[in-house]
């Protein structure tokens, strides 16, 4: 293995055995013994899993919900054993992949620091040691005495992390910390966060907050289905997750809608797209049999920066179209969508959805990368 | 091996469990701590009195009361370390799917509470000893060597029971029924040399509860406890339970050992 290589994982695969019925009984182990027939299900969650984390690396993985994400982690720090392929670690791994396990509810706040120590291998001389420092920083000074349950849940999380910042590890496997507390505290792991980039230890951090990931991890990977789909740098492995996940709201709103209203519907299409005159001219069709107008949004890597609707123009008809010219010397060079939704006059509830959106591409020179709106002439330095 | 078993951070861990496992145990009551010793002395008393005052069972030895008391003491000790640890994996889930320990931890841990009760009680037997004017012999140093025979014993049961709790929740009744048949098999209220039939007194000294239980009884009470060697005139069979005692052990940690590796799926 490579120097350089802290974590290599190779052709990793992970298969659960779903019950039908639980067999929890001795009975219904016996019959199905007998039975000879395979009342479980093979549910793969991982397939086929292949990359490298250096060392010093901020390693993301991004996924939605149920793609493997948790589980790759899980086998990462030894809690799973793979089904196939191997994992390779060189350092010391945190054995901890979330906040605060193991506490104990019914004992003191005092006692879960020296039992939640000793979970990370610190004997109650070195966590004597560290106390004050562990109580300061979390900022819980007065109810040390205090049983955990009593605690709030922000003030055990603030704990636990107070805890966790002092594993001595090479290697950290870090699972939605942010999704937890408040402003602050996310202020807090930020900056734990940079003091581990500086420190160029080895993370790898599961997260939903594509921030996060863009602004800490140095390299991602994208997961979908227990496959690995995309590899590379965390800012286009943002661009997959958003826009993986607004695909998934699209096709589920469009198909909700066209399953109620079949009746209704609306599309988009591009009229003219002329470069030189910075102009394009879309269209917009629809038809429903109740009065309507129309909303649409501008958008741009998955985050819509600008919504209108047909309201102002008192076109309530029932079948017609809409063309608007814009002016694209308002944007910036790259890959806008436009998505456009019917809406029912009476009582504002969305009838249709256009089924894929309309893409139109902007070309030029990518500097501004992750802003819309060029801001060239509207933008002044003053001091 | 050995090493990495008795790694720092592993004793740390274990350490830290046992101390919780304490603290927790007596949590919410008034007489906290005190409890690990007035429960098995009042259990005790209740035994006196029925069997010593009124059935005045003759266990043919002096100092009856002691020697039932560590009768009583060996099979607590055995009940709690086995009956004890069958939920512990299960009630350990949340370390189990969210860190990387060795598991075993949690069964030794949960049996270590075991061995702190069963110190506390030695106290109690050590106190009616005195009280009793038992004459101690030098054979008492042979004590600590049949306590950890037990352990051996409880502690191969409770990796096995421990591990197939985590997929078959039926073991916890299956295990109280073996449970009470255990209890009669071991000559813990009865006198077992005035048994009729050699056969079996034999059955009953081919469990190492039963061998153990008077071995124990013959070191610190009195030299006429009936032992295995009379129960067995020949040398080999005397073996059995001890034979037992390594089936048991070995059966229980390969179990556990081999299941151990997807409790954190299962559980």
């Amino acid at each position: 293995m490579d120097n350089d290589v802290a974590i290599k994982v190779e052709g990793l695969s992970k298969a659960f055995k779903l019950p039908h019925e639980k067999n929890s009984s001795v009975k219904s182990a016996v019959v199905n013994f007998y039975k000879r027939n395979k009342s479980y299900d093979m549910q793969k969650a991982l397939k086929n899993i292949s990359f490298e984390v250096n060392k010093g690396d901020f390693f993301g993985i991004v996924g939605r919900n149920g793609s493997g994400k948790s589980t790759l982690l899980k086998l990462l720090a030894g809690i799973y054993s793979p089904t196939q392929g191997s994992i390779k670690i060189e350092g010391k791994l945190t054995p901890f992949i979330e906040l605060g396990v193991g506490f104990s509810p019914e004992l003191s706040g005092r006692d879960n620091v020296y039992l939640n120590g000793s979970l990370l291998g610190f004997n109650r001389k070195e966590m004597s040691a560290m106390y004050h420092d562990i109580v300061r920083f979390s900022e819980l000074d007065r109810f040390m005495d205090q049983k955990l349950k009593n605690y709030s849940s922000g003030m055990q999380v603030r704990l636990a992390f107070s805890i966790a910042i002092r594993a001595q590890s090479d290697i950290l496997l870090l699972d939605e910390v942010l999704a937890v507390g408040d402003a602050a505290f996310q202020q807090k792991c930020y900056d734990y966060f940079e003091d581990l980039k500086l420190a160029k230890k080895t993370v790898v951090f599961v997260s939903h907050d594509m921030g996060a990931v863009q602004r800490f991890c140095n390299k991602a990977i994208y997961i979908n289905r227990g496959k690995m789909t995309h590899i590379g740098a965390p800012l286009d492995i943002a661009d997959v997750y958003q826009e993986e996940n607004m695909q998934s709201i699209i096709e589920q709103s469009s198909e909700g809608s066209k399953e109620a209203h079949k009746d209704d519907n609306i599309a988009v299409s591009i009229v003219k797209q002329d470069n030189e005159q910075h102009i394009i001219k879309f269209r917009i069709d629809y038809g429903s049999k109740f009065e309507t107008y129309v909303g649409f949004s501008l958008i741009k890597d998955g985050a819509t920066f600008a919504e209108l609707n047909s309201l102002d123009l008192k076109v309530s008809d029932k079948k017609g179209a809409l063309e608007y010219i814009l002016d694209t010397q308002l944007l910036n060079p790259g890959v806008y969508e436009i998505s456009a939704t019917l809406i029912k006059s009476e009582n504002k509830q969305s009838l249709a959805t256009t089924a894929s959106r309309l893409k139109f591409n902007l070309p030029g020179f990518d500097k501004t990368r992750g802003g819309a709106i060029h801001l060239e002439n509207k933008l002044s330095r003053v001091a | 091996m050995i090493k990495r078993i008795f790694s720092k951070r592993n004793r740390v861990l274990l350490a830290e469990l046992v101390r919780t496992d304490f603290k927790l145990r007596y949590q919410g009551s008034v007489l906290g701590y005190i409890w690990s010793l007035l429960r098995p002395l009042l259990l005790f008393t209740i035994l006196y009195l029925v069997f010593i005052k009124f059935l005045h069972v003759n266990y043919g030895v002096p100092h009856s009361a002691v020697y039932l008391l560590v009768g009583i003491v060996l099979w607590n000790f055995f009940l709690e370390m086995t009956a004890g640890s069958i939920s512990s994996i299960v009630g350990r889930g949340d370390l189990i799917r969210k860190i990387r320990i060795p598991r075993w931890i949690i069964v030794v841990s949960s049996s270590l509470s075991a061995v702190i009760s069963l110190i506390l009680n030695t106290i109690v037997i050590a106190i009616f000893m005195i009280l009793n004017h038992v004459a101690v012999s030098i054979d008492i140093l042979w004590f600590p060597l049949i306590i950890v025979e037990l352990y051996l014993f409880g502690i191969g049961i409770a990796f096995f029971l421990s591990a197939a709790f985590v997929k078959y929740r039926d073991v916890s009744y299956i295990w109280e029924v073996i449970t009470q048949a255990l209890f009669y098999l071991t000559p813990l209220l009865y006198p077992v040399a005035k048994l009729k039939w050699p056969i079996v007194r034999k059955l009953i000294f081919s469990s190492p509860l039963s061998q153990a239980v008077q071995s124990a009884r013959y070191v610190t009470v009195t030299h006429q406890t009936y032992t295995i060697s009379q129960a067995f005139h020949s040398f080999w069979p005397r073996l059995i339970p001890f034979a037992i005692l390594m089936l048991v052990f070995v059966v229980g940690t390969t179990y556990f050992k081999k299941k151990s590796k997807t409790f954190a799926e299962d559980i």
